[in-house]
């Protein structure tokens, strides 16, 4: 028997920095700052895969895992690259301050 | 059961920082400290999957994550010159505020009634955690039954890299 703190502690604390990164996404106006919520967003779901695959014995939730990561490694890469392009044409990575897109 | 086991005390001290470290990203004026905060996060998260047995998942978030992903974002907060001179442009507006605040409002109210309906109970881990977390597990079953997702995920890295590429170089074409 694997003693451990119970399930439903480590969905919380998942569920907290989901929490923790959507707050800063929408409090935050820099686009790097949000880009780096968006990664504690992610994070978050992983924990929650990992947990839920440790405590039914399903490797599954992990496999995701590496998805997710893989995912996450994308989009830090095009995400980051649109925010290069941005500042090269725009002087600026506030996201307040770029609204050629509004009418 | 008041007695502090092992497990208990790791992953109190691993949430804290997680959480600790979490809202030292949200919330620094300086992209560098935030970016440093969110490496610190990592690797207490990489702690949390240590405690949950998924060795082989902690190791590669350390690598891809806290190395790869991090040094991708300092390089471009490097290359971008953010420094002090930017952040009066960060203020404060009533209306942020609010959204932040009902954000969290919603949240409390999403965890009390978690806590109000049937807790799972479950603190075992599943006997079978301690096999399935190793590298040899996870490579048997990613290169068996998820071969698929896996070759589609190569897919996937192959277009962002020919994105980030197209994006971020200069069009000096259109520009003369």
């Amino acid at each position: 028997m694997l003693q451990s703190i119970p399930l439903d502690y480590y969905l919380i604390l998942s569920a907290v920095l989901f929490v923790i990164g959507a707050v800063g996404v929408i409090t935050r106006r820099n686009a790097i700052i949000i880009f780096m919520s968006i990664e504690l967003m992610l994070n978050s779901v992983n924990l929650s895969m990992v947990a839920f695959s440790a405590f039914s014995g399903d490797i599954a939730g992990q496999l995701f895992v590496f998805f997710i990561m893989a995912v996450a490694a994308a989009e830090a890469a095009v995400g980051l690259a649109i925010v290069l392009a941005l500042f090269r044409n725009k002087q600026t990575v506030y996201v307040d301050e770029v609204n050629i897109m509004k009418w | 059961m008041m007695t502090l086991s092992t497990s208990t005390i790791l992953f109190t001290l691993f949430a804290v920082g997680a959480v600790t470290t979490a809202l030292l990203t949200i919330t620094r004026k300086n992209p560098v400290t935030s970016a440093i905060s969110l490496v610190a996060h990592f690797f207490m998260l990489a702690g949390l999957y240590l405690t949950l047995q998924a060795q082989f998942v902690a190791a590669v978030q350390v690598l891809v994550y806290a190395g790869a992903i991090m040094v991708l974002v300092v390089f471009v907060i490097m290359l971008l010159n953010l420094g002090r001179e930017q952040q009066a442009r960060e203020r404060g507006s009533i209306l942020r505020a609010t959204a932040g605040i009902a954000t969290g409002a919603i949240f409390v109210v999403l965890v009390v009634m978690a806590l109000i309906g049937r807790p799972t109970g479950k603190a075992e881990l599943d006997p079978a955690a301690l096999q399935i977390g190793t590298a040899e597990s996870i490579g048997q079953h990613l290169f068996t039954n998820y071969l698929f997702p896996f070759e589609a995920v190569t897919l996937l890295l192959l277009a962002a890299l020919i994105g980030a590429v197209v994006l971020a170089r200069k069009h000096q074409a259109t520009e003369e």
